[in-house]
C-alpha cells in the first residue's frame, strides 16, 4: 500500500556547516525522492488539504501527476492557482494548512504537499518553464501598491485578464518581506525571489521601484492625476512594535526588522556590501514567531551565541515547526517561559544584560492560548550584548493618514470587507495591511480575492 | 537609476548635485529629506534636501565627505547615475501649515550649523517666497566651510556669520553668537530653528530654554528605510519613543533626548572606522 512508504525527508545542510553560511538550508527533492513521496497521496475523494490551502491548490492532482513523472502537467497545475509557488512551498506553515489535514497525518506522518510544491516550482525553473499568461489588454489601469505576496498576486490575477497594472514599491528592491524580512537560507533571493518576480515582469506588469505612496505619491494623486482606475494597497505591517521596557533606546537594542533588513535587503552579511550591522558576542531575540528564529538564526551566522526567549512554552511557540527544528539543531537557546522586564546598560550605555522574569501558564486568552502568568520574585539577568525585539508588526500608518476617508480599525488596519473593498470607493486593500502580521499565503489569497473584487468593479462602473 | 545633473564643489570637502528626480522635485517641501543609494553595494543614506525645481524635475543635494558612504556619492561625476534615490521623507516644516497672520506675526530665527545650512536654505527660501524675512546665523569651523551664505542673503533679513576659528565674520560658536543678539542686540525671535550637528543642537536647545524661547531641531539619526520600517532612528521625545523617519524630522529641541540621540549616533562607529579604512586603502591600491 502506498500509505506504507515513511515520508521522505528532504535533504539539509548539514547543522554545523550550514551556521557559517547563508545557503539554503533545505537542498529539496531529488525527482526520485519527489516521485516516491507524490506516491503515498491517497489522492482522497474528498480532499481536505485543497479547502485548507489558502489559494486552494489542486493539491491531489498535481501530486498525482509528480507520481507518474508528468512534472511540466504537475508544474502547471499549481501555476494555476499560484504565482509564488517557489515561496510558497519553502514559507508556508504547511504543518497548520494543507499538511495539517492531511488524512495520512492521523496515523503516520502527512504527505510532504510543501516540499512537492518547492520541487515541481524549482524543476520549472530549472527547465525554463514559464507557465504566467498574458491577456489583451482592456485599457484599464489599476496601481498596486506594495510588491510583497499581496500585490504580486493581485497584480498577476489582473494582467492575465487584461488590465494594465503598475506595482509601486517604497523600497529599492522588489519583494516586500520576501525581499526584506525572509532571510537568505529560508528563500534564496536570486534564484527564487528575483526569477518569480522576473516573470511577471515577462506578463507585463509594470514595477517603479523607490516610490512611497503616501509620500512621493498620494493614492488620490494615483486616481485623479495618474489616471489608475482602481488602487489596490498590498502594503504589508511593516512597523516593528517594541515592549516599552526600560533600556529599550540602549546601543545595541533593535527591532528584528532592522536587523533583517541590515542582513536580506541590504545584504549586510556580505563583505562586499556596506551596510553595517552588529549581532555582538551574545545576542538575545525576544519573541517566538518565525520573525524571531530568522533574526535568531540570522544572528548565530554572523557569529553570535543566541538565545531565544519566549514567554509561553513550546507548544505555543508560533513559529513554523520547522524552523523551531532547524533553530534547535543549529544550536540556538530557548529560554521559555520568560518575559523580559529591563534592558540593562553598560557604562557607555550598550546592553550589559536583559533582566526577565519567569513565567507560568494560567487560563486561555482570547486568542486560545494560555496566557503567561509571572511568578513573583523570579527576576534573573541573562548577560548580553544585543536585544532583538521579534514582537510583532503593525501596518505602517503612511497610507491611511494621507488618504481621506480611508477607515482604519484599532490596530490601525485597513479595514476591507471580504473581497477587499475599503471605505472608499476604488480603492481596494488586503495582506497584512487590512489583517495584521499573517502569513505569505494568506496574503497572496486577498491579493487574489482583491482582484476578483477589482474586476467586478470595473466592470459594474462601465 | 536617476541622473546627476550638475555637481559642483560647493567647499572644503563637500559637494552640491542636482539629481533628476521628478516626483521628488514635486512633492518635496522645506524639511523633508531623501534617501539615497549611491550602488548596487552601497547603503542607504539619509540626506537633506536643499532645493527642488519642479520644473526641470530635479533635487538638490549636499553631501560632504565624511566616511566611506559620502565619499562614494561624491566621487559619482556630472552625467552619472545614482542607483536609488528615494522621497520626500518625514514631515515637512511645521511652519508650512502657518497662516499668513500666523506666519506674519513671529520673528523666526534660523540657526544653520556646518552642512546643516544646506536643510536650512529650502526652509528661509520658503518663508523669504512668502514674504516673510527671517534671521539666520551660520556657523561654520572657517571661512572655506561656510555655505550658502549669499542664497541666504536672498531671502534672510539679517544673516550672521560665524566661524570657530574667527577667520570670517563674528568669532565664536552659533550659541555665542545667539546670546549676542538677544543680550547685546536686544533682539526678540518668538522661534527659532536650529538645524546642525547633534552636539550644535543640544546647545543651542540647552540655551534657547534659559530663554524661553520655542526651538525646533531637525535629527539626522541612523536609518535603513526611512519610512517607518527599521526602527533604528529611535528618540526619546519628552520621555516617549518617537522614530526620526516618520515622526520628525523635526522635534521640540527642549524634549529631546540628545545624550541618548548623540549615543545611538555611534551604533555602528566600529564598523564605519573599519569601512573609512578599507576606503582609504582601496585608494593606494
Amino acid at each position: 500500500m502506498a500509505n506504507k512508504i515513511p515520508r521522505v525527508h528532504a535533504r539539509e545542510q548539514d547543522a554545523k556547516i550550514r551556521i557559517t553560511n547563508f545557503d539554503e538550508v533545505c537542498y529539496g527533492y531529488s525527482a526520485d525522492e519527489a516521485i516516491l513521496e507524490a506516491s503515498r497521496c491517497l489522492n482522497c475523494k474528498n480532499p481536505r488539504c485543497v479547502n485548507d490551502c489558502p489559494v486552494n491548490i489542486d493539491i491531489p492532482e498535481f501530486i498525482s501527476q509528480i507520481a507518474k513523472n508528468n512534472f511540466v502537467q504537475a508544474a502547471g497545475i499549481v501555476a494555476q492557482y499560484s504565482s509564488l509557488p517557489a515561496v510558497c512551498g519553502r514559507v508556508c506553515p504547511q504543518e497548520t494548512q494543507c499538511e495539517g489535514s492531511c488524512i495520512l497525518g492521523i496515523k503516520n506522518e502527512p504527505v510532504a504537499i510543501g516540499k512537492l510544491e518547492r520541487f515541481i516550482a524549482d524543476w520549472a525553473r530549472e527547465n525554463n518553464l514559464n507557465f504566467l499568461e498574458k491577456a489583451q489588454s482592456n485599457g484599464k489601469r489599476i496601481a498596486v501598491v506594495g510588491s510583497g505576496p499581496a500585490g504580486l498576486t493581485c497584480a498577476y490575477d489582473l494582467v492575465k485578464i487584461g488590465y494594465d497594472v503598475t506595482i509601486f514599491e517604497a523600497l529599492h528592491e522588489t519583494g516586500g518581506v520576501l525581499a526584506y524580512g525572509i532571510p537568505e537560507f529560508r528563500l534564496p533571493k536570486k534564484t527564487v525571489v528575483a526569477h518569480e518576480i522576473e516573470n511577471l515582469k515577462k506578463t507585463g506588469v509594470k514595477i517603479e521601484t523607490n516610490i512611497i505612496i503616501g509620500r512621493t505619491l498620494r493614492v488620490d494623486q494615483l486616481l485623479d492625476e495618474e489616471k489608475f482606475d482602481a488602487v489596490f494597497i498590498g502594503t504589508g505591517a511593516g512597523l516593528p512594535k517594541f515592549m516599552n521596557i526600560k533600556g529599550e533606546n540602549l546601543n545595541g537594542v533593535m527591532s528584528a526588522n532592522e536587523f533583517l533588513t541590515r542582513a536580506n535587503l541590504m545584504k549586510a552579511f556580505d563583505q562586499n556590501y556596506d551596510t553595517p550591522i552588529y549581532a555582538g558576542k551574545k545576542a538575545v531575540v525576544v519573541g517566538g514567531g518565525n520573525v524571531a528564529m530568522d533574526a535568531a538564526r540570522t544572528a548565530l551566522r554572523l557569529g553570535s551565541e543566541v538565545t531565544v526567549v519566549y514567554r509561553r512554552t513550546e507548544v505555543e511557540l508560533p513559529a513554523r515547526r520547522e524552523e523551531v527544528i532547524h533553530a534547535k539543531e543549529e544550536g540556538i537557546n530557548f529560554s521559555m517561559l520568560t518575559n523580559p522586564v529591563e534592558i540593562i546598560e553598560n557604562e557607555k550605555g550598550w546592553v550589559k544584560a536583559i533582566r526577565c522574569v519567569r513565567c507560568k501558564l494560567g487560563e486561555p486568552d482570547s486568542s486560545g492560548r494560555r496566557s503567561p502568568v509571572i511568578i513573583p520574585d523570579s527576576e534573573f539577568n541573562i548577560e548580553t550584548d544585543v536585544v532583538i525585539m521579534a514582537l510583532g508588526t503593525s501596518p505602517n500608518p503612511l497610507i491611511a493618514s494621507t488618504t481621506e476617508g480611508l477607515q482604519i480599525n484599532k490596530y490601525k488596519c485597513i479595514v476591507v470587507d471580504s473581497e477587499g473593498q475599503t471605505s472608499r470607493k476604488g480603492i481596494f486593500a488586503g495582506g497584512d495591511v487590512a489583517t495584521g502580521a499573517a502569513t505569505v499565503i494568506l496574503a497572496m489569497g486577498a491579493g487574489r480575492k482583491a482582484a476578483n473584487a477589482i474586476d467586478k468593479y470595473l466592470n459594474q462602473n462601465k | 537609476m536617476y541622473k546627476i545633473e550638475t555637481k559642483k564643489n560647493i567647499a572644503e570637502n563637500i559637494f552640491c548635485m542636482d539629481v533628476i528626480a521628478p516626483y521628488i522635485a514635486k512633492s518635496a517641501l522645506p524639511g523633508q529629506f531623501v534617501i539615497v543609494r549611491t550602488h548596487e553595494q552601497g547603503e542607504r543614506i539619509p540626506l537633506t534636501v536643499c532645493d527642488f525645481d519642479k520644473n526641470k524635475g530635479t533635487v538638490t543635494l549636499v553631501i560632504q565627505v565624511l566616511g566611506a558612504s559620502s565619499k562614494k556619492i561624491c566621487e559619482k561625476n556630472q552625467g552619472e547615475y545614482l542607483s536609488d534615490i528615494t522621497g520626500p521623507l518625514g514631515n515637512p516644516s511645521e511652519f508650512i501649515k502657518y497662516s499668513d497672520e500666523q506666519l506674519h506675526s513671529k520673528k523666526i530665527l534660523f540657526i544653520a550649523g556646518g552642512l546643516g545650512s544646506a536643510p536650512v536654505y529650502p526652509q528661509v527660501k520658503w518663508l523669504g517666497m512668502h514674504k516673510v524675512k527671517p534671521d539666520v546665523i551660520i556657523g561654520a569651523k572657517n571661512r572655506n566651510m561656510m555655505i550658502f551664505e549669499n542664497e541666504m542673503r536672498c531671502f534672510a533679513e539679517n544673516v550672521f556669520a560665524t566661524t570657530d576659528d574667527g577667520s570670517y565674520g563674528f568669532k565664536g560658536l552659533v550659541t555665542d553668537m545667539l546670546e549676542d543678539l538677544i543680550i547685546n542686540q536686544k533682539k526678540k525671535y518668538d522661534e527659532i530653528i536650529a538645524i546642525g550637528p547633534m552636539i550644535m543642537m543640544k546647545f543651542v536647545s540647552l540655551t534657547t530654554k534659559k530663554y524661553n524661547i520655542k526651538t525646533t531641531v531637525s535629527l539626522n539619526s541612523i536609518m535603513v528605510d526611512g519610512t517607518g520600517m527599521c526602527g533604528a532612528c529611535r528618540v526619546s521625545i519628552g520621555g516617549e519613543t518617537k522614530f526620526t523617519c516618520v515622526d520628525g524630522p523635526e522635534f521640540d529641541g527642549h524634549l529631546v533626548d540628545f545624550d541618548e540621540a548623540l549615543r545611538r549616533q555611534t551604533m555602528y562607529k566600529d564598523q564605519e572606522q573599519q569601512a573609512n579604512c578599507k576606503c582609504v586603502s582601496n585608494l593606494f591600491n
